[in-house]
């Protein structure tokens, strides 16, 4: 390519803006890796060993897996807070603001629907 | 080549220019992708916010209680995860140049999510042929969409997959296929994303909660 591609840019899933790169490619996949098993693996043994008090684990597990997104987007998809990536970065902030609306607006209508139809007979939707 | 690609950074995409002149194309490129990967969660976040409002709608039939297998969920998720880092070590072998390096890491890739969608097609085909199919339940039709569309997802990924590995092969690392690459890997990397949300919210919300 020419020297457009040598500044220090760097598109979502980019290693960096070089067309070369270290060893840090390979080390940055492989804590990633390790991370992210990390993660899974605790998310599937946490409810299964009782570990934690019952009611908290709803909670616990979202927070284990919105870790893991976070691993997945820093360690393979290469998301920083650095001055290249603040497009990249802005758009994910917008990306996961319309994603909570459409979620958590969902489950609270529905939930306060069904709450108001309790009075007429019916049990759950 | 390089001069068109050059040209095309150059006067193609001037309306993102910054101090520094207009971005390169592969910049361009992977920002559009991003945008399109982030317009696919959106639509996911629909899925599962059906999912969450009909979950308990099981019209007597089995609740998640009785239908789900983690140990199945813990080998697909392991095998999805492992190909996403085969697919980023594909990605650096291709940024190498070395060739048989990135068909290997694109196999083992390819090996791996096959495996995954084998075993969700399976689950799916137990269902079915107990009479818990997607028409059984609100429940088993969120069920089936969500976690289904994933799985079209990972489908439509591994032949995008073996495309990229005969275009490889056939035109070499040249600038346009190493973004059509990026783009891949992007891809596939936030299929493994949409997982761990649906392995968390369908499966091990499903069996524990």
């Amino acid at each position: 390519m020419s020297q457009a591609a040598e500044r220090a840019e760097t598109a979502p899933g980019d290693e960096s803006g070089h067309g070369e790169e270290g060893a840090g490619g390979v080390l940055a996949y492989s804590v990633g890796l390790g991370l992210a098993a990390l993660l899974t693996v605790v998310s599937f043994t946490l409810p299964a060993l009782h570990l934690v008090w019952a009611p908290s684990l709803p909670i616990a597990l979202a927070v284990l897996a919105i870790a893991q997104m976070g691993v997945h987007l820093v360690f393979f998809l290469h998301l920083t807070s650095g001055p290249d990536n603040v497009n990249n970065v802005l758009a994910l902030a917008f990306g996961v603001l319309i994603v909570f609306l459409v979620i958590a607006g969902s489950l609270w209508i529905m939930y306060e629907m069904n709450m108001n139809m309790m009075g007429h007979g019916a049990m759950r939707m | 080549m390089s001069a068109t690609a050059a040209a095309h950074a150059d006067h193609g995409v001037a309306g993102i220019a910054s101090h520094q002149g207009p971005a390169p194309k592969r910049i361009v490129t992977g920002y559009g992708f991003w945008i399109f990967l982030l317009s696919d969660f959106v639509i996911f976040s629909c899925l599962f916010a059906t999912w969450g409002v009909l979950v308990h709608s099981t019209a007597d039939g089995p609740t998640t209680h009785d239908l789900f297998d983690l140990n199945t969920v813990a080998i697909e998720t392991a095998a999805l995860l492992l190909s996403s880092y085969a697919c980023g070590l594909a990605g650096i072998a291709a940024q190498r140049r070395r060739a048989a390096a990135f068909q290997i890491c694109m196999l083992v890739t390819a090996a791996l999510g096959a495996l995954f969608l084998g075993l969700e097609l399976n689950e799916f085909w137990d269902l079915v042929a107990k009479g818990d199919g997607p028409q059984r339940s609100a429940f088993l039709s969120a069920f089936f969409t969500l976690v289904g569309c994933h799985g079209l997802h990972v489908s439509l990924g591994l032949l995008w997959l073996f495309t990229m590995m005969a275009q490889a092969f056939a035109k070499g690392f040249r600038a346009d296929i190493l973004r059509r690459l990026m783009c891949f890997s992007l891809f596939w990397h936030a299929l493994d994303i949409i997982w761990v949300g649906i392995f968390t919210a369908v499966y091990l919300y499903g069996v524990y909660l």
